[in-house]
């Protein structure tokens, strides 16, 4: 096992990569290039091809133009069956006439391993998914969640250089799910194993990800690890996709502020000309809210007095929706912590001070809003 | 790492990557070539030779020849004579004389009424066109140049055919009234069988899903029973019942059975469980919840059939009229029993083909029946591609509720339709036991002795035996591994897509024109399959290709059931795509192997046209055997055959059965939770 936190190493390079079907372009100039050990999801929209990407990956629908480097070779036109991967799909796909061992040791049986060591290997796989008394069973006797995990052992039995999983935990129930993304990560941290997660649900892919790669419409959005993709969205698409965004519309000001309706608020810095049509971003937990009658300090301008229109309990916090009419008719969400709110004694109808800190206070082009909120 | 801009940048020129094929995908699409040429040889070559002869006339062109004759002395002074004149002038030959075949032969001196092979007389001959041909003894003569020949030689001299393209066989079909009404008569046939066998069938249908009568098991195996034996047994029971010594004859008001009466009966009798499962099915996925808003809405019962049975039946009973019109018009085997003197256009080409040698005129009848056929299929293929979408899989099946009077009217009902079946079968195996009807009723098993008559005898039915065991065997694993490659192969697309075609095809072709397609096309001299002729072999071709499409559907239903990604998990394991097949495939998809092959089975058993071409003295068939000497006038050995058929198949059903049942229960046990 080797220790993952040392060197990282590029284990796959993914260059310049095109598919087309047809007319219709699925994946677009890619470039990508993925550590080592490294535990990798493609999250986007249904559609954006993050699927396509993977299959490239695994050589299941190989792509019009472009390389795929896998540990150093050159693996862009071969076939599935003549690259290194072990892969998941969402509907498991075992083989549903066979039992859970033969299942496991399908891959193992014509590699010249002895009839016992396969026997020990099985046994160490199930262990290893913590599934060891269920080997004789068939498919169909185990559930959802047992049937992932044996799809699993099978994919990792040959100990593949890399693990592609397709919306793995997507045919699960919520419960289930969000425990064995628990062990799939343990799992892989484990093994050390190079890994990509094909996602359409963000909190999966913030859970699970060493680093995310948003995609949109066959192009790569933006890459980071899921703090940065969640602090620092590059664009607007990214910053509403993963988590919630206050977007209000603005008119950039001269130094790092814009106008939203009649209120100046400083932001973060941006590059847009006074005078430019912009979007200024605020994620609902970034509000930071005081009572009625507090006084701002001088140098933390943007203050806003707002009333309570509705509030909606969500067990561990409020989600509150502010308005202002010098805003120009438009609302912000704001979550507050239930202290927070008995605190300052929120209540629908009240009026409280809200403050949008300048450094959460994003600012991006207006005409990328448009086609953003797909 | 860098990000990618989003201002799309301009596809690349050149660079594709063109992906290496893995071992599998060689394997993979050689083995789909090598189901496609089987296709392409026995199928669409054989059609093809068969079209280009319905266009293709053979004519003796007399105005292309000149012949000068000389004087006793063997000096020609008369000027040279063009045949087509002489011909006129004499009149030996008309125009039927002049047409002929590819292998036409004409002698000339025919037209030479002085002829004697031993006067000292010459002759010279010559083409007038580069094209005209003649054989002087073997020897082939061609062009304009010409030839002195003594008498004894230009004996031995005689014309050959020219062949053109055009619609003249056409032609000369439809100015042959007594060919071309048969048109008439197989579309009266045709649609008046449909009309009759969709009602019954529906109410039949109707009677088994929509009531709470009794003993539906029973109902719906005897439904089934008519696909059991060969279409033309009918036409030996209703001999029986209603011909000139038949029991009912009075009945018939002094009409015969022998013509469209008879026909339309029986044709109903074998059309009746194909119209049955289409409809069944149609109405059995109904949804109940319809039912329940209807009833809510206080609908009436009338308006409730009007409004939602029948709309969602609709496609079923579309399709169940196009198989039924379809069947009919290419049966040969009935029309052939019970027919008489009422030409259809199935036996037309056995007419011309059997009886009278004349292998154009049966090509162009062919194509003649070709087109209602390819409509009729094309039409059920729309309506059964649409059923199929409407079939959600959040319907509720509907659950009838009892109501005595109902079901007992239904009860009646179905057990007139079940009387007329069974009836129909027993009076076979009455007529097969009883010693020489009407006169002497006692029971024997003298009509077995099948050795004593003609047809073939017992080997005829050990034949059909070998005929349906390797047609199952053979058709099954050719059938479903070719579906499989369709299903499941990677790229190819274009391959694919002309396979799937290829596959659709044989079920739009009847099997009489199969059958003389494949006359044309295995008996030529110059095919080096010419040794299948007269074989098991090519019956065992025909059968396969014949019943091929309905196989075809069925594998890939099947196959397009597993999930789509254990290849691809396959290709991950490094396992090759022929260990899944074997290991995962196959075992899963067993039932619809099964089905698959009990299917082909049964037809290989019953089946007239296709084979009734192709049969040599060493391949007789049952079938064919119960044709044959229902025609020599033994009509209690044919009934007594035709039950023998009735007897193996049921019997193969209950193997079928008991095997499914059998090999599931024991390799199929993660089926059951």
């Amino acid at each position: 096992m080797k220790d993952i936190a040392e060197t990282r190493e590029s284990y796959l390079e993914i260059i310049g990569l095109w598919k087309m079907f047809g007319d219709f372009v699925a994946l677009r100039d890619i470039t990508l290039s993925i550590d080592e050990g490294e535990f990798v999801c493609f999250l986007g929209p249904s559609g954006c091809g993050k699927t396509t990407l993977l299959r490239a990956i695994a050589g299941l629908d190989i792509q019009t133009r472009g390389r795929i480097v896998q540990a150093g070779q050159d693996i862009s036109d071969l076939p599935a069956s003549a690259r290194d991967f072990g892969i998941v799909f969402q509907s498991y796909a075992l083989f549903p006439n066979l039992t859970i061992r033969r299942n496991i040791a399908f891959g193992l049986e014509n590699i010249g391993l002895s009839r016992e060591k396969i026997r020990q290997r099985v046994d160490e796989l199930l262990d290893l998914v913590g599934l060891p008394d269920q080997g004789e069973k068939y498919p169909a006797q185990l559930s959802g969640g047992q049937q992932q995990r044996i799809a699993l052992a099978r994919a990792i039995a040959m100990s593949p250089g890399l693990l592609l999983l397709d919306e793995p935990l997507s045919a699960l129930d919520a419960k289930v799910r969000v425990h064995l993304r628990h062990e799939v990560k343990e799992l892989q941290r484990k093994l050390g194993v190079t890994t990509v997660m094909v996602t359409h649900d963000q909190e999966e892919a913030l859970a699970m990800a060493d680093r995310i790669v948003v995609m949109r419409d066959g192009v790569i959005e933006q890459i980071g690890p899921p703090t940065e993709i969640y602090r620092e969205p590059r664009s607007l698409f990214v910053a509403d996709f993963i988590g919630e965004m206050n977007q209000l519309a603005a008119v950039a000001e001269d130094g790092d502020a814009v106008r939203v309706g009649e209120v100046r608020l400083d932001s973060r810095q941006h590059d847009f000309k006074p005078g430019e049509q912009v979007i200024a971003a605020i994620r609902p937990d970034d509000l930071i809210p005081h009572e009625a009658g507090h006084k701002p300090d001088a140098d933390s301008g943007n203050c806003l007095r707002v009333r309570l229109r509705e509030m909606e309990f969500l067990g561990s916090f409020w989600r509150c929706s502010l308005g202002h009419q010098s805003l120009g008719g438009q609302m912000l969400i704001g979550d507050f912590s239930v202290n927070a709110a008995r605190r300052l004694s929120l209540e629908e109808g009240g009026e409280m001070m809200i403050e949008l800190p300048a450094s959460r206070l994003m600012i991006f082009g207006r005409d990328e809003s448009e086609d953003g909120d797909d | 790492m860098a990000m990618t801009d989003r201002a799309s940048p301009a596809i690349p020129r050149g660079g594709r990557i063109r992906a290496r094929l893995s071992r599998d995908d060689v394997i993979m699409r050689a083995s789909m070539v090598m189901i496609a040429l089987y296709l392409l040889i026995t199928l669409i070559l054989p059609l093809y030779v068969m079209f280009s002869k319905a266009f293709t006339t053979n004519t003796f062109d007399l105005s292309q020849y000149e012949v000068q004759v000389s004087n006793e002395e063997g000096e020609f002074e008369n000027p040279p004579v063009n045949l087509a004149v002489l011909n006129e002038k004499l009149g030996v030959f008309g125009p039927a004389d002049l047409a002929t075949s590819s292998d036409g032969r004409l002698p000339v001196t025919r037209l030479f009424p002085d002829f004697s092979f031993r006067s000292p007389v010459k002759y010279r001959i010559h083409g007038t066109t580069p094209d005209a041909a003649m054989l002087v003894g073997s020897a082939l003569h061609k062009g304009t140049e010409w030839v002195e020949l003594d008498s004894n030689t230009f004996r031995r001299v005689v014309l050959r055919p020219k062949k053109e393209r055009g619609f003249e066989n056409f032609r000369a079909y439809f100015s042959t009234p007594a060919l071309f009404n048969s048109i008439e008569n197989s579309l009266f046939i045709a649609t008046v069988t449909t009309i009759i066998t969709v009602l019954l069938a529906f109410g039949f249908a109707y009677a088994l899903n929509r009531s709470c009568m009794r003993f539906k098991g029973a109902f719906r195996l005897i439904a089934m029973m008519p696909i059991l034996v060969p279409s033309l047994l009918p036409g030996i029971a209703l001999v029986y019942l209603f011909g000139n010594q038949g029991i009912f004859k009075e009945l018939l008001m002094g009409e015969s059975i022998y013509g469209p009466i008879g026909i339309i009966i029986g044709s109903v009798f074998f059309t009746f469980p194909h119209a049955f499962i289409i409809i069944s099915t149609a109405l059995a996925i109904s949804d109940s919840r319809l039912y329940e808003a209807a009833t809510a809405l206080r609908a009436s019962p009338w308006r409730i059939f009007w409004t939602v049975t029948i709309p969602g039946a609709r496609y079923g009973l579309i399709s169940a009229a196009f198989v039924v019109f379809n069947l009919v018009i290419t049966d040969f085997g009935l029309p052939k029993v019970i027919g008489g003197q009422y030409n259809v256009l199935a036996v037309d080409i056995y007419k011309q083909v059997i009886g009278q040698q004349n292998f154009s005129m049966g090509a162009v009848v062919s194509v003649v029946l070709v087109v209602p056929a390819v409509i009729a299929f094309a039409i059920d293929r729309m309506m059964q591609g649409r059923q199929v979408a409407m079939l959600t899989s959040r319907s509720v099946p509907y659950q009838p509720k009892p109501n005595p009077k109902a079901d007992r009217a239904w009860f009646l009902y179905s057990l007139m339709i079940a009387v007329f079946i069974v009836g129909i079968l027993a009076m076979c195996q009455f007529a097969a036991l009883v010693k020489f009807w009407p006169y002497d009723l006692s029971l024997s098993l003298r009509n077995y002795q099948f050795d004593l008559m003609d047809g073939g005898g017992w080997a005829s039915y050990r034949n059909s035996l070998k005929l349906g065991i390797l047609t199952a065997i053979a058709g099954t694993s050719v059938i479903f591994f070719g579906a499989y490659l369709v299903e499941k192969m990677k790229g190819f697309e274009w391959g694919r897509n002309i396979f799937q075609g290829m596959a659709m095809l044989p079920m739009a072709i009847p099997g009489m024109v199969l059958g003389l397609s494949y006359i044309f096309f295995f008996n030529n001299p110059d095919n080096p399959l010419r040794f299948l002729y007269g074989t098991l072999a090519i019956l065992v071709i025909s059968t396969v290709t014949h019943f091929y499409t309905v196989s075809h559907l069925t594998a890939v239903t099947a196959l397009k059931q597993m999930d789509g990604e254990f290849e691809s998990v396959a290709a991950s394991l490094k396992q090759s795509q022929l260990k899944l097949f074997r290991r995962v495939t196959v075992p899963v998809s067993l039932p619809a192997i099964l089905d698959i092959s009990i299917y082909l089975f049964v037809n290989a058993l019953t089946t007239v046209s296709a084979v009734v071409f192709l049969y040599s003295p060493d391949t007789t068939l049952a079938s064919i055997a119960v044709l044959n000497m229902d025609d020599a006038g033994d009509i209690a050995p044919a009934a007594a055959m035709g039950m023998m058929i009735f007897y193996t198949n049921a019997g193969a059903r209950i193997l079928h059965a008991v095997l499914s049942k059998g090999i599931l229960a024991r390799t199929q046990a993660w089926r059951g939770r």
